[in-house]
């Protein structure tokens, strides 16, 4: 690795093997996995399917909805719209879902490995996460 | 020069030259001062690439979106809407969807296992080496694609916006802003370059926001009205339709697709914008600072809809293709039309403090990755000291820079959206199928990095040296040519497929297995952020 790390590596000598192996750190992969990959999916579906609406079936998006306003052009707002809230949606997932278990399994590397300096850095480590 | 009623005036545009360069003149001395009092403490290599990891989210994010809004976003997309009507927006869409690969899959993960540049991630449970290398060549092509086409940017929007339109005239403030620019990045490192960015994207978005009201206002808030206004100027009403630009042809069709693919799947992948979650102290910083730059970018390309159609109402296509700059004048030209000398004076510094600040942060992001990818860990073995080390990152923005101002000289005048689309497509094929495999694939070799990221990198360059937008057409860097046997303006359709492809296959045929620890390190890392969770003190 580089020549400078970042700071003393207070996990350096942790076994993420043994880690990885543990049913909590399981559960915050799966939790991870599950809401990333459909939700990747799924946004890449609709902007593709959008992309090819507004590539092939031109008629369709230039059917007027109201006024001057088109159905291609509230397509797209809507794409703005699903942008926002998948974006609002996982951060709030996070919150919820992935810090409190991620935290818990770091401060149970950082804290059985170093029991002093451990224990400073759990602790700004909640600070961090609740802010 | 064609009359219209409604029109700008666009000798007069010369008269404001002075008030230009005043105003600009003026953003470079706040900005210079601000990072001669931010780069105090530049000592070690992460206060120098990472900026001491001390920004908080929303910094970091406005700074993002900063980095992300270059001249291509402002000044392109909104001529593309002004000309092209529906299918200008389309750009805005893809720009902005391409976040979500960002924040879901790449940053916070990111964060978590690298310390500067994207080859920490990539070569962290693969073989340092080749991995390496490969990973700080395609930075380097990437951040040098950009930063040719925003050298090239500068140089013809200031055909227009400071009356300078012969070539050594332009060449010489290719020069300055190239100067300017290296200054910035040498005083001010990754802090400095940070806080440019930040005062930028506040002044763009604030300046795009007082046009867009302003606007919205003589339409009396309602955007069907304003869509009536561009549809009667232009005297065509499929300026509102999708198939403007792209729906002429099969082949055309097939090419938006590929900007298309391209798009969503380059940001993710740009090294520059990688590089800024580093300058966070947190994982969680880090996801603050994408959901930041996602309102704010989201923003911003909501306000060029306004400003396409406004300026296709108020100034006219025919009128903005006819002004030096062309397609590229009509933001300007909007201003102009708005709030006459003043207004145009301050977009215009805000464009320029665009192009300086893009610019910056591209440089740095080379600087460092040659520093520290290729001179420390390869070159040096790992021996160099930190102070070598930023030594070596220094020396290399001066050498980027001058090759920037040569490339953007002789690129003076040719099709910027040409260089925009390569990075992003060079970017999704040489860097992304790696970045994700890496993550989430145990199984993922040296191997097949190293086939993926070449692969990606030289089919998506090669696809681009064949297609018409080098030769063969009227529109080609070299029209008395013609070797494009390649259809497509955009390789993304191809290059990036055939990159994830290379990446599955390299790995499958590879008979040697990787560390099982290190793959195990990495992603409980990734995940939990152990070890990473601290800012650097001073």
């Amino acid at each position: 690795m580089g020549t400078d790390a970042r700071t003393p590596d207070v996990a350096a000598s942790a076994d993420f093997e043994e880690v990885q192996t543990t049913e909590q750190f399981k559960e915050l992969r799966k939790r991870h996995r599950s809401f990333v990959f459909p939700m990747a999916i799924a946004f890449l579906a609709w902007y593709f399917a959008y992309v090819l609406l507004a590539d092939y079936a031109v008629g369709f998006m230039s059917t007027k909805v109201w006024g001057n306003i088109n159905v291609g052009l509230i397509m797209g707002l809507l794409q703005f719209v699903t942008t926002f809230a998948i974006t609002g949606w996982y951060v709030s997932y996070c919150n919820r879902r992935l810090d409190p278990i991620a935290a818990e399994i770091r401060h149970g590397i950082e804290g059985h490995e170093f029991d002093k300096t451990g224990a400073g850095m759990s602790g700004s480590a909640v600070g961090g996460a609740a802010k | 020069m064609i009359s219209i009623p409604t029109a700008v005036d666009v000798a007069a545009l010369k008269d404001t030259t002075l008030l230009n360069m005043a105003i600009f003149g003026l953003f470079v001395a706040v900005t210079m001062v601000i990072v001669l009092r931010a780069s105090r403490n530049n000592k070690t290599a992460a206060d120098y690439y990472a900026a001491g990891r001390s920004f908080t989210g929303s910094q970091n994010g406005t700074a993002i979106a900063g980095d992300y809004l270059s001249a291509a976003s402002f000044l392109g997309i909104t001529g593309a809407i002004a000309i092209n009507g529906y299918d200008g927006f389309m750009y805005s869409i893809g720009f902005l969807v391409a976040w979500l690969v960002a924040l879901l899959l790449v940053a916070e993960l990111l964060r978590n296992t690298g310390k500067f540049t994207m080859a920490d991630v990539l070569s962290f449970r693969l073989k340092q080496r080749p991995v390496r290398i490969a990973a700080a060549i395609s930075t380097l092509a990437v951040c040098f694609f950009y930063l040719l086409a925003q050298m090239a940017g500068a140089g013809s929007l200031i055909s227009l916006l400071l009356g300078i339109s012969d070539w050594g005239g332009q060449a010489l403030v290719i020069i300055v802003v190239g100067a300017l620019m290296i200054m910035y990045v040498l005083i001010g490192g990754m802090k400095g370059t940070t806080w440019v960015q930040i005062i930028k994207a506040i002044l763009l978005i604030a300046g795009a926001a007082v046009m867009t009201l302003w606007v919205l206002a003589i339409y009396g808030f309602n955007l069907s009205t304003l869509l009536g206004a561009a549809v009667e100027t232009a005297n065509n009403p499929a300026v509102l339709n999708p198939g403007l630009q792209y729906g002429k042809t099969e082949t055309s069709k097939l090419d938006f697709m590929s900007l298309g693919l391209a798009l969503v799947l380059g940001t993710a992948a740009l090294p520059h914008v990688l590089m800024r979650f580093y300058t966070v102290p947190t994982a969680k910083e880090a996801r603050k600072s994408v959901v930041w730059s996602i309102w704010l970018i989201g923003l911003f390309y909501l306000f060029t809809l306004v400003l396409g159609y406004g300026a296709a109402a108020l100034v006219g296509a025919e009128t903005i293709k006819a002004a030096p700059g062309g397609v590229n004048s009509a933001a300007p030209l909007l201003a102009f039309h708005l709030g006459g000398p003043l207004l145009l004076g301050f977009i215009s510094a805000v464009a320029f403090a665009t192009i300086l600040a893009v610019v910056a942060g591209l440089t740095i992001t080379a600087a460092a990755s040659f520093a520290h990818d290729i001179y420390a860990s390869v070159i040096a073995k790992g021996k160099a000291d930190a102070d070598t080390e930023v030594k070596v990152a220094r020396r290399t923005v001066v050498v980027i820079g001058v090759m920037a101002i040569l490339g953007g000289i002789f690129a003076n005048g040719q099709n910027v959206a040409f260089l925009v689309a390569l990075a992003f497509a060079v970017a999704a094929s040489a860097n992304l199928p790696t970045i994700i495999y890496s993550l989430f694939w145990r199984r993922f070799t040296t191997q097949g990095a190293v086939w993926s990221m070449y692969g990606g990198l030289a089919s998506a360059i090669i696809l681009i040296a064949l297609s018409p937008v080098v030769s063969g057409a009227k529109t080609s860097m070299i029209p008395t040519a013609n070797f494009a046997i390649f259809p497509l303006s955009n390789p993304g359709l191809v290059s990036i497929p055939l990159a994830f492809l290379l990446g599955w296959l390299g790995t499958v045929l590879d008979k040697k297995r990787e560390d099982v620890s290190k793959q195990a390190e990495m992603e409980v890392r990734s995940l939990t952020g152990v070890g990473a969770e601290k800012a650097v003190d001073h």
